[in-house]
């Protein structure tokens, strides 16, 4: 119900290491992200964020998504059983990836899948845009 | 119109869209439902109130300083159990209990008393969390919620514990989603923009408004070559009903929240496809005197194309409600 509103278009760019690496040492991107959802929810219930970038799949174990301030594997979300990611709720989604991304525009894809316990089928979204990577 | 005690109030899920994209916020919902003149506040803490379940006294502080500034009141609030929390086991009935009791203290410190139990909610756990609620004052109802209906197997199990327990603390919120008279056309404008095929379109809404068998219309609408578009239009026409609002006269002890659905409020003031002229006299008759608690679903629909304008619709429907309910000053 909120499809397009999960790739937030500005807020794409390349990350740095934090803390003790060389200055300006590129180890990958991020983006923000929103649940396609009408109310927040546990992350023990979001079972799978696939992120596609120009077309190739990112594995899931190089993904982080922090939600206000608190940052959780992705692999690991279905063990999260003490926070949320609220409605709304831009979340940052990491790609470890040495080296980032060319600048330039990319097309991102986003889908989601969630478990929503009255729905029968498996609920949750997809977004596809072209963003704009911006500097930091 | 006949004397009655009906109020009128707004969830705040009509104002998902504009709470999503941070337009809205809580205390922006409230002076928009206050200058429409619905004064009765139904919240989804789930959905608008963060750090949930952890709530803080201060919000709480806050909550009802807005109630005294907007002179609006406390009415109901919208539980969820996450029945699917944990991979690969579902919650057990005292777990699902436990969710629950954790909602009814938060609507006590709310200051509701009408609390929403969601249509997945099953009659053992209301059953076990009757007395909580009975103690807090609250009463916890069983949204009928479409596809069901007063003698779907689903509601008569709850309708069962209802008779059995005789407990105040519940009953029913009826969604007025189980009164789609016409199929919502945002719905079907929304399917042809994404380029939906018309006699495909046509035929799921004929079969609607004819009140026909929906049953095999996803299949029929696959076999004559429907894709995701058409067959997904298809499974929407089975999740809306129509029913002569009178199946609420037999249970109206068990009704104290309603939860008045809408699509879209045309510019010429009705809802397109909810007949309110026929459901409110009919709560009339039934002597009901909760709320009328606008809940607007339009914006999934036209999102894509339109500018959402929740409070614009919230503002027209409850214009129609006043006109309704022979209040309006200008005819009264």
């Amino acid at each position: 119900m909120f499809d397009k509103y999960i790739i937030v278009t500005d807020g794409f760019r390349n990350t740095t290491a934090d803390g003790a690496g060389p200055e300006n040492t590129v180890d990958g991107y991020e983006l923000g992200i929103r649940l396609p959802y009408y109310r927040g929810l546990g992350l023990s219930m979001v079972e799978a964020i696939d992120l596609t970038v120009d077309g190739t799949p990112v594995p899931a174990e190089a993904l982080t998504l922090t939600v206000h301030g608190n940052s959780y594997a992705v692999a690991q979300l279905s063990t999260v059983f003490d926070d949320r990611w609220e409605m709304g709720e831009i979340a940052t989604l990491r790609v470890a990836q040495p080296g980032g991304l060319p600048g330039g525009t990319h097309e991102v894809s986003v889908a989601q899948r969630l478990r929503i316990s009255y729905m029968p089928v498996p609920g949750g979204g997809k977004d596809s845009k072209v963003l704009q990577l911006v500097d930091r | 119109m006949a004397v009655h005690a009906i109020k009128r109030g707004v969830s705040f899920y009509s104002f998902q869209e504009e709470y999503f994209l941070g337009q809205l916020d809580i205390e922006g919902c409230i002076k928009a439902s206050a200058d429409i003149g619905a004064l009765g506040i139904e919240i989804i803490p789930e959905q608008m109130m963060r750090g949930y379940p952890n709530i803080t006294d201060d919000f709480y502080r806050q909550w009802h300083s807005w109630m005294d500034t907007y002179g609006t009141t406390p009415v109901a609030s919208d539980l969820f159990i996450d029945t699917k929390k944990f991979p690969g086991r579902w919650l057990t009935v005292d777990e699902q209990v436990e969710s629950v009791h954790r909602d009814l203290e938060i609507a006590h410190r709310l200051g509701v008393t009408e609390i929403r139990a969601i249509i997945n909610t099953p009659p053992e756990v209301m059953e076990g969390a009757a007395p909580r609620a009975e103690e807090l004052g609250l009463r916890l109802l069983l949204e009928v919620h479409a596809p069901f209906h007063y003698e779907h197997p689903w509601i008569l199990r709850h309708l069962e514990v209802m008779h059995r327990l005789q407990s105040p603390a519940l009953g029913f919120m009826p969604d007025m989603g189980t009164y789609v008279e016409r199929f919502p056309r945002v719905v079907t404008d929304h399917a042809r923009r994404e380029g939906g095929r018309e006699d495909l379109l046509d035929l799921i809404v004929q079969t609607y408004d004819a009140h026909g068998d929906v049953h095999g219309l996803m299949d029929t609408v696959y076999y004559m070559g429907g894709g995701p578009i058409e067959t997904g239009m298809a499974r929407q026409a089975t999740h809306y009903t129509w029913n002569d609002p009178r199946n609420m006269l037999d249970h109206m002890p068990y009704i104290h929240h309603i939860q008045a659905k809408f699509y879209e409020m045309t510019d010429d003031g009705v809802e397109y496809s909810i007949p309110y002229d026929k459901i409110i006299p009919v709560l009339v008759e039934g002597g009901y005197t909760g709320y009328l608690s606008s809940e607007y679903e339009g914006n999934r629909h036209i999102q894509d194309a339109f500018e959402v304008d929740s409070v614009e619709q919230v503002r027209r429907q409850h214009a129609m409600f006043q006109r309704l309910l022979g209040t309006d000053t200008a005819t009264a």
